[in-house]
């Protein structure tokens, strides 16, 4: 009961925001595209621009990722199921490797002004914590991410 | 209440009215009521004050953190005495803080902060303060705000002319208020004169700031009241004045009041570096407590000290001078150039100001008055420079503004004086409300001061504030003294009873100031760097939770096997890597505080669970929209039963 209040709350919050800058710029450069529509890539808000992915792993960015990952983030995420933030096995087929790399480094400001973002607040109520990553280790989670074999739980959306 | 309601209402009608009209002219008056000196206090919502005054708490045992011009308070940093809020002196980690070589000691009466220096001016790197009733020094780290280290001072009682910085923060001094016994003994009270004594410790203060009792100038059995470091062409010196040199042990309010004159000490410590380098000193058996805190395994250490190093002023030629200053002299102040040394003579109508260069000349010329236990006493007309006659009544703290002049309090009739160096006349004056004590200007006992804002702190507040009871709140003034007038702007609370204070420019601190403490940095020995580590461990009927925090939830949340009698450790590291997001933990029943633990950071409080059933813990600082639902239970059974340690989160 409690904890739908809070939710409640969190989306009266959230909806409030929406209504008051629905003309967010923001919005407007990093849109996610709409059913029918336009190739445009949901890469966030945030200092990430652009990353390169190399066609293979490159296994020892991904095991200095993972030692990150359990340091600073597996107090909410878990790869394989649902926990406070959502299971990220598949995450590198769903978004970006930009947005995810913006949604470690300035989560802030992504669930204010990213619709990715913002919806998934909405349905986990628990904001991310911003644990001050670097972006080098931001982009050594991001190659652990794709080490990482997708999940039945959340349904594999292709860009 | 009516009659009540309107004359409030008239009277805010009246100071809008002031405000409205107020002028800096007709400002000249009294004032502090008028819209120019409301603009100079008002820092608007969103942007900071200009200077940090670090306040001492007086008989709170701690020091507060205010903004200047605006006087809001924002933080009270605990140093001497136990705080439930931040949990100091309350967790297992910050217990040995309050260690002594009498026990456990959860309060002191803080008395005089002091910044650190380079080359003579303030450096922004730590704080020092002292406590006058178990002697101590305690410095404050300004990247933390918080204690990091305490040192008791053995052989003193009433640790008063303390804890004043040298010009490169050589050496923090401590002056013993009370002579006494040395070594502590069983003798006749009656028997004071000449059988007791008075010690000045020299605490030397290292690179990284780590304090060190270095060496103790076992003086006469004199009061040693206040002190200051000589700077610039003094640097080098530090001069302590001195009461009761009578030796009374009674009725000293008149048996230490007989003299005309007591001394100002001039202590050479350059030539005391001498003589302990030569070995001309004696060693004495002492025991006194060192409390280190460290960042990096977040927890306090207490070694004993078990010998001092002792210089005797008969047998060290040059090390100590006694300058005659009349009539109990108070606060001791050095000018920024070094060369005048204030006495305040505090039952005197007038102010004594002695030359440094005089003293030298007087020294070299061995124009000397007799001695006091062999130390020699300089001829009074040999080194007094000037007199400031009759500015007020009771003199007490001098500072000044780096612009040659001087602001001295007195406190019987209540009144900052500002008056010139060197021609030694009053230019202005203007009442304190009420009795003020000290008085501090950002810098003003360094040789850069920022003489932009003067605040007095006050003993008596009578008519200022709403009366509360008994008692009024304790209270500083600030006072604008940037043009030739001084010029009250603002009244505002303070705690304890505000004594001495430090100040500085808000941009020497900002950049230093910690925001987290890095994880992977934490060497606390039951630090939980990541969930996966957290766990429940028993040996005996000691339980240690090793557990985790961060937005918003425990881990482990669920624990059982825990039982009546066992005595259990809460370990709590928080993972938050994101400044400003600490989290709290309280335990239904524990008896002792919260805690308040910040990002990267581990703490430790201690439960005895005392009956069966299953109790709650919950995080005590809203940390999150789900802030309300960071929760967790222990499961308590019977001292006799068989189930195990277990624990978990989300059923894992």
């Amino acid at each position: 009961m409690h904890k739908l209040t809070m939710g409640a709350l969190v989306a009266l919050l959230l909806s409030g925001c929406i209504d008051s800058q629905p003309e967010k710029s923001a919005d407007k450069k990093t849109e996610t595209p709409a059913a029918t529509s336009a190739p445009t890539k949901d890469i966030g808000v945030g200092p990430i621009t652009k990353v390169e992915l190399a066609e293979n792993i490159d296994q020892a960015l991904a095991t200095k990722g993972q030692v990150t990952f359990e340091a600073k983030c597996s107090a909410c995420h878990k790869t394989d199921k649902r926990f406070v933030g959502p299971a990220l096995a598949g995450v590198t087929e769903r978004r970006e490797p930009e947005w995810i790399m913006n949604m470690i480094l300035n989560p802030e400001q992504m669930v204010k002004e990213n619709e990715t973002a913002r919806n998934l607040l909405m349905e986990y109520s628990a904001p991310m914590a911003n644990q001050n990553l670097t972006e080098t280790e931001a982009r050594e989670v991001l190659e652990y991410f794709r080490t990482l074999t997708q999940t039945s739980e959340e349904p594999v959306t292709t860009q | 209440m009516k009659k009540t309601r309107l004359s409030i209402i008239a009277l805010v009608t009246v100071t809008i009215g002031m405000f409205g009209c107020g002028s800096p002219k007709e400002s000249k008056s009294d004032g502090a009521l008028n819209g120019s000196n409301a603009e100079k206090v008002y820092v608007a919502p969103g942007e900071h004050d200009d200077y940090y005054a670090f306040i001492s708490g007086g008989f709170s045992g701690q020091l507060a953190v205010y903004g200047l011009p605006s006087g809001r308070l924002f933080k009270v940093i605990p140093v001497f005495s136990q705080d439930a809020e931040k949990a100091y002196g309350y967790n297992e980690e910050t217990k040995p803080m309050l260690n002594t070589s009498y026990g456990f000691v959860p309060w002191d009466d803080a008395h005089h902060p002091d910044m650190s220096q380079t080359n003579g001016e303030i450096d922004g790197r730590w704080c020092f303060i002292n406590g006058n009733n178990t002697p101590r020094i305690a410095r404050i780290d300004l990247k933390t705000f918080e204690t990091t280290e305490i040192l008791e001072i053995p052989n003193s009682a009433g640790n008063h002319s303390s804890s004043f910085v040298t010009e490169n923060t050589e050496y923090v001094v401590a002056g013993t208020r009370f002579s006494v016994p040395i070594p502590q003994r069983d003798m006749p009270i009656k028997d004071y004169k000449g059988n007791f004594k008075g010690s000045l410790s020299f605490v030397k203060v290292a690179d990284d700031g780590n304090m060190d009792l270095s060496f103790q100038i076992m003086m006469p059995g004199f009061n040693y009241d206040l002190a200051h470091p000589g700077r610039g062409k003094s640097h080098g010196w530090v001069f302590f004045t001195t009461y009761n040199t009578e030796e009374a042990n009674s009725l000293m309010e008149v048996n230490s009041s007989q003299f005309d004159k007591d001394f100002i000490a001039a202590v050479n410590w350059k030539k005391a570096e001498e003589y302990i380098a030569a070995g001309k000193f004696t060693t004495m058996p002492a025991n006194y407590a060192h409390n280190i805190y460290s960042d990096s395994t977040h927890m306090a250490t207490t070694t004993m000290g078990k010998e001092v190093r002792i210089l005797n002023p008969a047998d060290c030629p040059g090390l100590v001078y006694f300058l005659p200053t009349p009539k109990s002299p108070h606060g001791c102040d050095v000018d920024p150039s070094g060369e005048y040394i204030v006495g305040n003579g505090k039952l005197s109508a007038s102010l004594t100001v002695h030359s440094f260069t005089k003293m030298m000349a007087a020294i070299e010329g061995k124009k000397f008055d007799g001695d006091a236990y062999g130390i020699p006493i300089i001829n009074f007309d040999d080194v007094v420079a000037g007199v400031v006659q009759q500015p007020g009544l009771g003199p007490l703290h001098t500072e000044f503004d780096g612009e040659g002049n001087a602001y001295t309090t007195f406190f019987i009739s209540s009144e900052v004086v500002k008056w010139k160096l060197g021609t030694w006349e009053v230019l202005d004056r203007k009442p304190t409300y009420y009795s003020v004590g000290h008085l501090m200007i950002p810098g003003g006992n360094s040789r850069k001061p920022w003489g932009k804002y003067m605040i007095a702190m006050n003993k008596i507040t009578k008519d200022r504030y709403l009366p509360t009871g008994p008692e009024v709140c304790q209270s500083a003034q600030l006072y604008d003294i940037s043009g030739d007038k001084m010029e009250l702007l603002l009244d505002f609370p303070t705690i304890g009873e505000p004594h001495y204070a430090a100040g500085c420019p808000a941009e020497l601190l900002e950049t230093n100031s910690q925001k987290i403490y890095k994880l992977e940095e934490n060497y606390h020995p039951y630090a939980t760097k990541s969930e996966k580590d957290a766990k429940v461990t028993r040996n005996g009927n000691e339980v240690h939770i090793q557990m985790t925090m961060i937005r918003s939830h425990f881990s482990p949340d669920n624990i059982e096997g825990v039982k009546v009698g066992d005595k259990v450790f809460f370990h709590i590291t928080n993972l938050e890597q994101d400044y400003d997001v600490p989290h709290g933990v309280a335990m239904i029943g524990a008896n002792t505080s919260e805690l308040l633990i910040m990002p990267g950071q581990t703490e430790t409080f201690v439960w005895n669970p005392k009956q069966v059933g299953v109790w709650p813990f919950y995080c005590t600082d809203f940390c999150s929209a789900l802030h309300q639902e960071m929760q967790g239970y222990v499961r308590v059974s019977p001292a006799s039963s068989s189930i195990g340690l277990s624990w978990s989160l989300d059923g894992e």
